[in-house]
């Protein structure tokens, strides 16, 4: 099956992204709190994105910047596919008290905006690496739930798994051979939806000064460090903004394509 | 006597949906209160520092009441804020419902204003959308969405404010309202971050507006109404219409709860005194009485828009509108 | 030359479709086909699912549902040509001089306006008739179709009538701006077979009263033959053969009419009685949260390696009685035997033997394959699981299940999707085979496919049935198939068998009311059937 054009252009970017983030150490070509220039430096050959608020390589910041955000993200959205999946999954499969219980307490956090949950909770909590990947990952864990739920629950009802059931099939049969086969494709797709939505909320928080702390930094982060330039008409804040925005519209690129390949696939070979 | 009144059912449905979000709302002031207490964190520590002594941190606690049961300090609080009393800030020891006031005017102000334009703007560009469904105008709409979902609100404000307000210097790049200020010169003050607000909703109201009406036009009934003979408008206008009302509505209120969201970052992004402003501030000063009156806020107001969003959706179907 | 009233010739009409990952391509869905309808006629278009006999209706209003173009040939109505016509053309005879009766009424009305204001908008907007003329028109029409209450009828909103009754309705919505021509695209299909006869007799007696003329698609031709003058039958978008309805019933032309025709002759001969090898004793069954049984002291016998046909129509409990045997709905009372042990209620109670003995087989076989499974491992996984085959073994075995289905071993890697309705259902018959049953429960197995691959299932079915000597427990809505299949029968009638005992007495007079009913409903393949009952029954009701 061929790959649409935005699709792969979507996939390279995003492994370029990952690939900059994994070997940052290699390809940065300055420490990362190193002070190598003056203030806001123009763009030139020894500084392709110039300099940042006080003097270190815009560059060596953006990439080490895009490590951070990019592992906060993946590992939040580990977190969540694996809670949120796995309990959808149950809910969907055993149904009884356990479906009501788990449903009920998604809705209730589901009512509340997961920024001003994230805001409240990260009053109290230090504010480190492990504690923001936990409130990310659970509070996204709630979406991975209801769809993977919804998933399931349509599969189950499916004359095939009832055939399995009669036949005599063991639970791990059925949502390992059964459910999962059908249910992986729009998991994917939700993926890449919830990858940008960790990358969006985490540099979001950064961005509040809630997020990635000094001396770490984060594209949001340093989107706060240099937005003070914007006023005075120097843009380098706009870097790592622009970064986001195309880490997500990579992401994005991609998963629209899984999706579309879901919806008009109808138990193919796919 | 209450059984001989015949109580339409939609009423008792609306009911049920209103209290049902009365009881979420408290089983959600419950989380904000309760379920931080449970987190790692002591709010005497934080406001103390670490080399506090033992003795100063028990006279905090004592003096903030932290040393009752939390459950009695729960009912306390949420009846502090029935009547109206939201408590006192731990950081200046001032009162938080004077201190919202001013700010939560500013904040309606703003998310107003950028409700009134993006409504009518979405529905209509989704209209578009969808009466093109497939052709030019449609994709033109769908790229540009797809690229402003993947935006952070923050990223959008600071393009604006680049932009618009430094390179061009159309508009004043800090939204500064104060008491006292003339209508036209405080709209004046916000048209940045209403114009962030707006593209922030837009993109999802139009998708979903597009989706809802692609949704109704594909129905069966409207493709009877084409074999009756009637023209593109009376099959939208009396056909199309009636039944896109609900979805349409329920899109937009579910998106005015988005924008609950959108005004916290955008506020900080333009040092806009309002709600957000202050809500983020205070998290940052681990002020919990603050971060927790405010974050309820956010959500009842999140909350209400959702239940007058099913409302309006229980209202508009005609199945329980006309029961059997 | 005599102007008819329709005229249409050499039609041609393509789609594109736009299969996952491959270029657009145009498919034709009709292909020289032509016809003509005189002024107050009928003409039957009668075909399998793809035939295009929906979309050559449509045509006939010059329209192409989903993307269907009109590419060639001539479409003439009242003397004009309409293929090539403009929009605006085509908004004025739309509903002027042609309307259209879809096959799924409750879908076709507009859920938020009342049924008066959907039946006499044509009228109105056509400037045909004034408000008060057209709402008088619609309550005469309300009354001739036998909707109860016409004066009060249009009131009320399409979900607060039945079924049948929206059916009548659109029929009235079709007839009220008096048109030339009306649309019938499979109105009763949709129906209960009792329901669908008293439609069938309203929709024919409207058409005499009101001397419109009539295309009426169909599936089935024992119905069409009933109402039609003309019939042209079609097969993949192409004619087949086209005369009048007396020659096409009585003498058909092509062996594809000879089958159409036949179909449902199969001659089954009843077995005698013999030792069960399933007795369901006075089961009563309710579902969870509900306060009525669907099932009432159900009692039932099966013989070994005979068919025992459940009928009724929906709602009536048949497929519910199915769960109760096996095991997903526990009943509340009762007991349930099979191959002279008592049987678990529920699932989880219940022996492997138990489970492997007794197999199910789906109406709907796309539903009942794992889309993510080739037909190998389908038909492999019972084998596996029960009786430990693996590889050279299990695939031998799978060849001669695919064998015994008439199906081949070239299957043996194909996806569900590649395969047609007929082959899906083929093996999901291959699988409950695999697991060598006593048993095989058949929940309207045929009733979701075209007649001829449906007849081609039954004979199937009784082959193995006399190789494999399995009972089949055959629930349907549809006598014909019963017919076709039972040594044994039993009626059932909201969760009661009201009649049950050897197929030779239940089809045998004298009837019980429900069962009379039900028998003279079924459409028969023969000219003036639908008087002869109908008569039949004023005379009858006269009596009483």
């Amino acid at each position: 099956m061929r790959m649409p054009i935005s699709a792969a252009i979507g996939l390279i970017m995003t492994g370029a992204f990952f690939l900059a983030a994994i070997f940052a150490g290699v390809i940065a070509p300055y420490g990362m709190g190193e002070i190598v220039g003056g203030v806001w430096d123009p763009v030139s050959d020894k500084h392709w994105f110039g300099t940042d608020a006080i003097g270190r390589d815009m560059l060596t910041r953006m990439i080490y910047g895009g490590q951070t955000t990019i592992f906060v993200a993946t590992a939040a959205t580990a977190l969540s596919f694996i809670t949120g999946s796995i309990l959808g999954f149950t809910a969907a499969v055993t149904g009884g008290w356990a479906d009501q219980v788990l449903s009920r307490l998604v809705d209730l956090v589901m009512a509340i905006p997961s920024l001003i949950l994230a805001l409240v909770i990260l009053s109290v909590t230090p504010v480190t690496l492990p504690v923001l990947i936990l409130v990310i990952g659970l509070l996204d864990a709630t979406r991975v739930f209801r769809l993977s739920r919804a998933v399931a629950v349509d599969i189950t009802v499916m004359d095939y798994v009832e055939a399995a059931r009669l036949r005599g099939e063991g639970w791990a049969w059925i949502i390992f051979r059964e459910i999962l086969p059908n249910a992986l494709s729009p998991l994917v797709a939700e993926l890449g939806l919830r990858f940008i939505f960790a990358v969006l909320f985490i540099s979001t928080l950064s961005f509040l000064g809630l997020g990635v702390q000094p001396p770490l930094a984060d594209w949001g982060g340093i989107v706060k460090e240099n937005s003070a330039g914007l006023v005075y008409g120097i843009p380098a804040a706009l870097i790592p903004a622009f970064a986001i925005a195309a880490l997500a519209i990579s992401v994005n690129l991609v998963a629209d394509w899984v999706l579309g390949r879901t919806t008009s696939l109808k138990g193919g070979r796919g | 006597m209450l059984a001989g009144l015949r109580v339409h059912p939609v009423f008792k449905l609306v009911v049920q949906r209103i209290a049902l979000g009365l009881l979420l709302l408290v089983a959600v002031s419950a989380i904000i209160f309760l379920g931080v207490e449970a987190l790692p964190g002591d709010t005497a520590q934080a406001i103390l520092g670490q080399s506090a002594t033992p003795q100063a941190l028990a006279n905090l606690r004592a003096e903030m009441g932290l040393d009752q049961p939390p459950l009695a300090r729960y009912v306390d609080w949420l009846g502090g804020i029935m009547t109206g009393d939201l408590g006192t800030s731990l950081s200046n020891k001032t009162d938080i419902a004077k201190a919202i006031g001013q700010r939560l005017g500013n904040t309606l102000f703003l998310a107003f204003w950028a409700a009134i334009i993006s409504v009518p703007l979405a529905v209509l560009l989704g209209l578009v959308a969808a009466r093109y469904n497939g052709r030019w105008p449609d994709k033109i709409i769908s790229g540009v969405t797809l690229s402003t979902i993947s935006l952070p609100e923050f990223v959008v404000g600071y393009l604006v404010l680049y932009f618009l307000a430094v390179k061009w210097q159309l508009f004043p790049s800090v939204a500064m309202v104060f008491p006292g200020m003339g209508m036209m010169e405080r709209l004046n003050a916000v048209i940045l971050p209403v114009i962030v607000l707006v593209l922030v909703v837009l993109a999802h109201m139009m998708r979903m507006t597009r989706a809802a009406i692609l949704n109704v036009m594909q129905s069966a009934y409207i493709e009877t109404a084409e074999l009756k003979g009637l023209s593109p408008m009376q099959v939208i206008w009396r056909h199309a219409f009636p039944n896109a009302i609900a979805p349409v509505v329920n899109v937009v209120m579910l998106n005015l709860a988005y924008l609950v969201v959108g005004v916290v970052v955008v506020e900080v992004v333009f040092v806009y005194p309002g709600m957000g402003q202050y809500l983020v501030d205070h998290v940052t000063k681990r002020d919990l009485p603050v971060v927790q009156a405010v974050g309820l806020i956010f959500a009842a107001v999140y909350i209400g828009l959702n239940i007058m969003a099913d409302v309006i959706s229980i209202l508009a179907n005609p199945r329980l509108r006309h029961p059997k | 030359m005599s102007r008819s009233l329709l005229e249409i010739s050499n039609l041609r009409i393509d789609a594109t479709a736009y299969p996952p990952g491959e270029p657009p391509k145009t498919i034709v869905l009709v292909d020289g086909v032509s016809l003509t309808l005189e002024k107050g006629k009928v003409l039957g278009l009668i075909g399998e699912s793809g035939a295009g006999k929906s979309t050559i209706g449509l045509a006939s209003m010059a329209y192409g549902r989903g993307g269907a173009r009109l590419t060639g040939g001539t479409i003439t109505l009242n003397g004009r040509e309409i293929r090539l016509a403009d929009a605006r053309a085509l908004r004025s005879l739309r509903g002027r001089e042609v309307t259209y009766v879809a096959q799924s009424a409750a879908a076709a009305f507009n859920p938020a306006i009342k049924l008066i204001d959907q039946v006499i908008e044509t009228s109105l907007s056509h400037g045909i008739m004034d408000r008060a003329e057209a709402e008088a028109r619609a309550v005469m029409l309300f009354g001739k179709l036998g909707l109860p209450n016409p004066e009060t009828f249009g009131t009320r909103y399409p979900h607060q009538v039945s079924g049948g009754q929206l059916q009548r309705a659109m029929t009235a919505m079709a007839l009220c701006p008096k048109p030339d021509l009306v649309v019938f695209d499979e109105p009763t299909t949709a129906l209960d077979v009792t329901t669908q006869i008293d439609v069938l007799a309203a929709i024919k007696d409207a058409i005499r009263d009101t001397g419109v003329a009539a295309l009426y698609i169909t599936h089935d031709l024992a119905v069409v033959a009933q109402v039609a003058d003309d019939i042209l039958v079609l097969r993949h978008g192409k004619k087949v053969e086209y005369g009048p309805t007396e020659q096409i019933i009585t003498a058909p032309g092509e062996a594809y009419t000879q089958a159409l025709v036949s179909v449902r002759s199969i001659d089954h001969k009843e077995k005698a009685p013999a030792e069960a090898v399933l007795s369901v004793k006075a089961v009563t069954a309710r579902y969870k949260g509900t306060n009525f049984d669907v099932l009432k002291a159900i009692t039932i016998d099966l013989p070994a390696g005979q068919t025992l046909a459940v009928v009724g129509e929906s709602g009536s409990g048949k497929s519910t009685l199915a769960r109760a045997i096996t095991g997903l709905l526990p009943p509340s009372k009762g007991e349930i035997t099979f191959a002279g042990r008592k049987l678990s209620p529920q699932l989880s109670g219940r022996s492997r033997d138990d489970l492997r003995e007794i197999q199910m087989i789906y109406q709907m076989a796309d539903t009942a394959m794992n889309p993510r499974q080739t037909v190998g491992t389908i038909i492999g996984r019972p084998l596996e699981f029960y009786f430990g085959l693996r590889g050279e073994a299990k695939r031998k075995r799978i060849q001669e299940l695919l064998d015994q289905i008439e199906m081949g071993s070239g299957y043996i890697d194909r996806y569900p999707a590649e395969l047609s309705g007929g082959q899906k259902q083929r093996v999901c018959i291959a699988r409950a085979l695999a697991a060598k049953p006593k048993l095989i429960i058949c929940d309207e197995v045929t009733s979701a496919l075209d007649p001829l691959v449906a007849d081609g299932i039954l004979k199937l079915l009784l082959n193995l049935q006399a190789v494999e000597h399995v009972a089949y427990l055959f629930i349907t809505h549809d006598l014909a198939t019963v017919r076709a299949i039972s040594d044994r029968i039993a009626v059932m009638y909201r969760g009661e068998v009201v009649r049950y005992g050897q197929k030779s007495d239940v089809l045998a007079p004298p009837f019980d009311d429900y069962t009379d009913l039900l028998l003279s409903s079924v459409p028969e393949m023969q000219l003036g059937w639908l008087e002869q009952v109908l008569k039949h029954r004023k005379m009858e009701s006269a009596g009483n």
